[in-house]
């Protein structure tokens, strides 16, 4: 089972990332639950949403304690939210920024896409905020938790306005690795064991 | 090849709880919905005034100013053998208390959606049974749900229970808020021509007001014939045990999905027996498999209906397995007494001379996080009460 968290604030789409990632999973033909902890927040409100992605049938409806993925949406939220709450060294951090890795984030596999840019460029706003759900759902399917298709198609299905297909394949395009202390470590790490090799073969 | 041609048609879908609730009202055709759409009301009205307005069903969906006109209004169209429904939850169906009474002992066979949340002071909206549970003894068939599939079957089966000429009782369909109304899940559809052709009568409501027979409802009853009121409802309710049986044997032969008054799962060689209903009851099956994993015979009774009180099958359970220790988990709670579900179980107990230790936990009430591995935890504990996380 993959467990996929969502940090967003109220009005960004976090809620409705879950939704369309859970709905492509579907698609794939496998077995998802998808659900936001609300409150009594409102827009702007730091706010949690989860994805559960199975080939079996799901039975749990706590919350998500050690995500196998955390989705930032708005960059802002790691400062404010505890973002690496019951993550180990294996989970994998998607964010919406420029690609620059924030401090606490360091020692993580780190992805980032330009989800706001992306959707600027297109128009793409709902009350005067640009979506950042179709976008960063499109940088997931680049990550392969699902098809792109099944996420078009359930795309598709929930939004009208085909900016968003765009949004989420813009997204698929230029999502990156982000250079951090993680990935710089590890990249020494795999020149030193290539270097050992090409020295036991000359031995 | 032709078949390629032909769209397929829709059988499976991703919905919420709310959404499942919704479609399912609306393959059982009632013709009149009445719901008020405030907080804490859910989507499903919402949903349902979508699909009428959208021409899905034809239908008198009637927006009213308060919970307790919801439920008379149905009270009222249901009077004159109308099919109807209603959703509610929480404050809103203690709103409509004194109708829940008033529909029940008037033999009137509604189906209402209650979304399990818990009840001021401080506002909540989490999932809680105590709703529902405080409204146990109006004379509602109660049904707990635990999945999104498992919402849509159970208002599909309710409709048939409800309007069966022996039970013309209402019955409540509960699904808990949030952890059902708002998640999203696979669900698969039935045969809606199936259904309505070989699952669901037209409804026929025998005291029905009608011209052709001028007579009245809901008068004066006197102390010399109200009590035989109250007992015809009691064997109403005795009837619905073997119509609920029968009703769910038929969805499991038409739909292929089984359900009883008590899902057993791993009970029948468990050491230790977990109980409880709804969707903690439904994460509990992840419990049982990890316990299991691990060296320890745990099992689970899930009960998904406490009016009526499925005495035989529970009883059977709890005998046919080795367990000397049950687990009752309680989404609720009576102050001054205990947990409700806890209690019930242990009047059959006493009644069928079954002496057991019994671990009561309340967990889960206004919404309290509590996982398959705090499960794992309460199997631990010792006879008597104990409040998780406190």
């Amino acid at each position: 089972m993959s467990e996929i968290r969502f940090h967003s604030r109220g009005g960004e789409g976090g809620a409705t990332a879950a939704k369309i990632l859970g709905m492509a999973a579907f698609f794939d033909g496998k077995y998802s639950t998808s659900l936001s902890v609300y409150g009594a927040e409102r827009r702007g409100a730091a706010l949690i949403s989860g994805t559960r992605i199975s080939d079996t049938e799901i039975r749990r409806y706590s919350s998500i304690k050690s995500p196998d993925y955390v989705v930032i949406l708005d960059p802002v939220l790691v400062e404010i939210s505890d973002v690496t709450e019951g993550t180990n060294e294996d989970t994998i951090f998607l964010m919406n920024n420029g690609g620059e890795c924030p401090l606490v984030l360091e020692d993580y596999i780190l992805y980032s896409v330009d989800a706001t840019s992306i959707s600027l460029d297109l128009g793409l706003k709902v009350a005067g905020m640009p979506v950042l759900n179709t976008p960063m759902v499109g940088a997931l399917a680049r990550l392969g938790l699902v098809k792109q298709s099944s996420l078009k198609r359930a795309i598709r299905q929930i939004y009208a306005d085909t900016r968003n297909i765009r949004a989420s394949e813009m997204a698929y395009e230029r999502v990156v690795k982000v250079q951090n202390r993680r990935s710089i470590l590890e990249e020494s790490e795999e020149l030193e064991e290539e270097a050992y090799e090409r020295l036991e073969e000359a031995v | 090849m032709m078949a390629e041609c032909v769209e397929e048609e829709e059988t499976s879908v991703y919905v919420t709880g709310c959404e499942a609730a919704a479609r399912a009202v609306i393959i059982a055709k009632p013709s009149v919905v009445a719901a008020y759409p405030i907080t804490p009301q859910t989507e499903i009205v919402e949903k349902l005034s979508l699909f009428i307005g959208e021409g899905r069903h034809d239908c008198q969906f009637i927006a009213v100013e308060s919970e307790h006109s919801a439920l008379s209004a149905c009270i009222g169209a249901a009077s004159c053998g109308a099919r109807t429904f209603t959703a509610t939850s929480s404050h809103g169906l203690l709103y409509m208390a004194e109708m829940l009474y008033w529909a029940a002992i008037a033999r009137l066979p509604i189906v209402m959606a209650n979304a399990n949340r818990a009840l001021a002071s401080g506002w909540n909206i989490w999932a809680d049974h105590i709703d529902s549970l405080s409204q146990r003894d109006a004379g509602w068939i109660q049904f707990y749900t635990s999945t999104v599939q498992e919402v849509y079957d159970t208002i599909l089966i309710a409709f048939r229970v409800a309007e069966n000429e022996g039970v013309m009782l209402p019955v409540m369909v509960n699904l808990d808020g949030f952890l059902l109304t708002h998640i999203n899940q696979p669900l698969r559809l039935v045969d809606e021509t199936l259904y309505q052709e070989e699952f669901l009568d037209e409804i026929n409501v025998p005291h029905a007001l009608n011209l052709d027979s001028p007579h009245t409802l809901g008068t004066l009853i006197s102390p010399s014939d109200n009590y035989r009121v109250q007992h015809d409802r009691k064997l109403g309710m005795e009837r619905a045990k073997d119509v609920i049986k029968e009703a769910e044997r038929d969805f499991l032969r038409l739909f292929g999905r089984e359900y009883h008054p008590v899902m057993e799962y791993r009970s029948d060689d468990a050491e230790v027996l977990l109980l409880g209903m709804g969707t903690l009851a439904k994460e509990a099956e992840d419990a049982v498999d990890m316990m299991r994993f691990r060296g320890i015979k745990a099992g689970l009774l899930r009960l998904r209906q406490i009016r009526p009180f499925p005495d035989d099958e529970i009883i059977d359970a709890i005998s046919r397995s080795p367990a000397e220790k049950l687990v009752i988990i309680d989404r609720d709670y009576s102050p001054g007494s205990g947990g409700i579900l806890s209690q019930e179980i242990k009047t059959r107990l006493y009644d069928a001379g079954i002496v057991k230790e019994i671990v009561n936990v309340i967990a889960g009430v206004g919404g309290q996080d509590v996982s398959a591995e705090d499960m794992m935890e309460m199997v631990e504990l010792e006879r008597g009460e104990h409040w998780w996380g406190i």
